[in-house]
């Protein structure tokens, strides 16, 4: 368990004058839950998308899952799921039909697709609506949706960008139990969000404030280095010196 | 644009089919000269040679003056001067001979003193080749095909595209290990049996409701269909390429489509625009399958007589399919 799935050294994004993300550093261990939080314009949402091979870093490196994030982003494609901040299955297509093409996308054999797609409708409970397009669905059960879609490939790291954003506490809490569950099956767990409730369950946490990472390590050490009770308070006591707002 | 749409007509070509070689059909060819409106090409003896000429587009009018003309003229009835325009395209067909009917009733007039005991009216009989009641609704149907391709293929393509850069789900592709190549097939391929699909209905129409099939053959008209979809699709891919909204993507998309609707010949000819503006016809693509579908329809051209055109669509469909891929970026 003590393999690096992600590393990364100097990143920097620029937009003109503007850097986004400011020279981070920092290594992901294989099956962890990597909690990447920031308030917004923080610069997450960049970081990530250098990570997953949708944007070039202006510099440094970085590695995921063995490939280089300058080079080798088409690789690295093969080998991470990602959940966006917007939901974006197909809303005209039917669970399934989202379910089959992504499975196409990966390669996954015929077999195979039906394999996973019948695990993943009886996990979901979404067995009667297989047939149901995607849009009619409600909220909460489209990020569960897209988060089984973005793991269907078994892939050694996924992304997730603010994947509980709207959702309610109870679907919060299923969404919760089934990252636990991927993590705990060896795939690797990035995710932001702004619930420092969620913060509380990952293995380690890193804090981004104005581009840069302010703070990293677990959140039990977290609290303790800034002497406070919750995840919330540690949050706060960095993002209070914050110049970007929203 | 409306030195480019004119309905006017200008540079009409004419051949003379000389039989007669007399002062009064000299007369009539230094008329046609010195006419603004009409263009001399060539005098021949040989009414094939042409023919031939108008058949492949060099030639828009043949006047042929029959032999003995001046003596019989004077003599007598003497046999008729005929006029055969190319009439696939109505307007300067019709319009055409009227000028040319105009100028050698002129250059006859001037030699009233020789006396033409016949009437005028009587000494020319006009052919309109190719379209002989010079209707124009033959014209315009291939043209309206071509505007539904433009349309159908050429806004639907762009507008998918960037419906899922305003959805998020393009987001989604670009995560995943598909090549560019595919995700541009995948967009390129639906759209492009649509078109064919809208051509099968489209030329079910014109056959039922008006009564036009093509005289050439069938094939033709479905491997230019299909060169002419994927250049539109190619192109409005790239042009979906360079936008991040609907508006944006349909303003940019309006610009080229009026371009395409002006200039393709679709409405007025070609021939009737100003020398620089035939020239820049040259880059648009429409132009070579507007030719292609009306030369089928109408004349019954073959492969033979238009492979330049096609040639002229492969190369537009690969280098705006090739543009689409490159252009479209998965990593900004």
């Amino acid at each position: 368990m003590s393999d690096i799935v992600i590393s990364v050294h100097n990143l920097t994004k620029r937009f003109g004058n503007f850097t986004a993300v400011d020279h981070i550093t920092f290594d992901v261990q294989r099956g962890e839950i990597f909690g990447f939080l920031g308030a917004n314009g923080a610069g997450k949402t960049s970081a990530m998308r250098m990570l997953c091979g949708l944007s070039y870093p202006t510099s440094g490196s970085g590695n995921v899952a063995g490939f280089d994030i300058m080079h080798e982003g088409e690789q690295i494609k093969r080998h991470i799921g990602y959940m966006s901040q917007r939901f974006s299955l197909y809303n005209e297509l039917t669970v399934s039909e989202n379910i089959n093409l992504f499975a196409g996308i990966y390669g996954l054999s015929k077999k195979e697709t039906t394999k996973r797609a019948t695990q993943l409708l009886e996990r979901l409970n979404l067995h009667s609506e297989r047939n149901t397009l995607v849009k009619s669905l409600p909220l909460g059960w489209k990020q569960k949706l897209s988060f089984s879609i973005a793991t269907i490939h078994n892939p050694e790291v996924v992304f997730l960008d603010e994947p509980t954003g709207g959702v309610d506490p109870v679907t919060r809490r299923q969404f919760w139990e089934m990252i636990y569950e991927t993590a705990n099956n060896g795939t690797t767990i990035f995710v932001t969000t702004h619930y420092m409730d969620e913060a509380e369950y990952c293995s380690r946490v890193s804090i981004m404030v104005d581009g840069e990472i302010r703070a990293l390590d677990t959140p039990t050490n977290l609290k303790q280095k800034f002497n406070a009770m919750t995840m919330d308070d540690v949050f706060r006591t960095l993002a209070r010196g914050a110049k970007r707002g929203e | 644009m409306p030195l480019v749409m004119t309905m006017d007509v200008r540079n009409v070509n004419i051949a003379v089919v000389d039989l007669d070689h007399s002062t009064t059909s000299n007369r009539i060819i230094s008329h046609i000269e010195a006419s603004e409106y009409l263009s001399l090409v060539g005098t021949t003896e040989q009414y094939i040679v042409a023919m031939d000429a108008l058949e492949n587009g060099t030639v828009d009018i043949i006047v042929q003056i029959p032999n003995n003309f001046e003596r019989d003229m004077i003599v007598s009835t003497p046999e008729k001067i005929n006029i055969t325009a190319n009439a696939v395209n109505a307007t300067k067909g019709s319009l055409g001979s009227q000028y040319l009917v105009q100028t050698i009733a002129r250059a006859l007039q001037e030699l009233k003193n020789e006396k033409s005991p016949t009437q005028l009216s009587e000494l020319v009989t006009v052919q309109n080749r190719f379209n002989p009641t010079l209707n124009y609704r033959h014209y315009m149907i291939p043209a309206l095909m071509i505007i539904l391709f433009i349309l159908i293929c050429g806004f639907l393509p762009a507008l998918s595209i960037v419906g899922e850069k305003e959805s998020g789900t393009i987001e989604q592709i670009n995560v995943t290990p598909v090549s560019r190549m595919t995700f541009i097939l995948s967009k390129l391929i639906p759209y492009w049996l649509i078109g064919l699909f809208v051509l099968t209905i489209a030329m079910i129409v014109a056959r039922v409701v008006y009564g036009l099939y093509p005289v050439g053959s069938i094939g033709l008209i479905y491997f230019g269909a299909a060169c002419f979809i994927l250049t539109i699709s190619g192109f409005s891919l790239t042009i979906a390429n360079f936008s991040e909204t609907m508006q944006q993507t349909m303003f940019v998309m309006f610009f080229f489509v009026m371009i395409f609707m002006l200039m393709s010949g679709l409405l007025t000819p070609i021939d009737s625009m100003p020398n620089w503006a035939q020239k820049f016809t040259g880059i648009l693509p429409p132009r070579y399958f507007v030719e292609i579908l009306r030369s089928v329809y109408l004349k019954g051209s073959t492969f033979m007589d238009l492979w330049h055109n096609y040639l002229a669509l492969g190369i537009f469909a690969t280098i705006f399919n090739i543009l689409a891929a490159l252009t479209y970026k998965k990593q900004a």
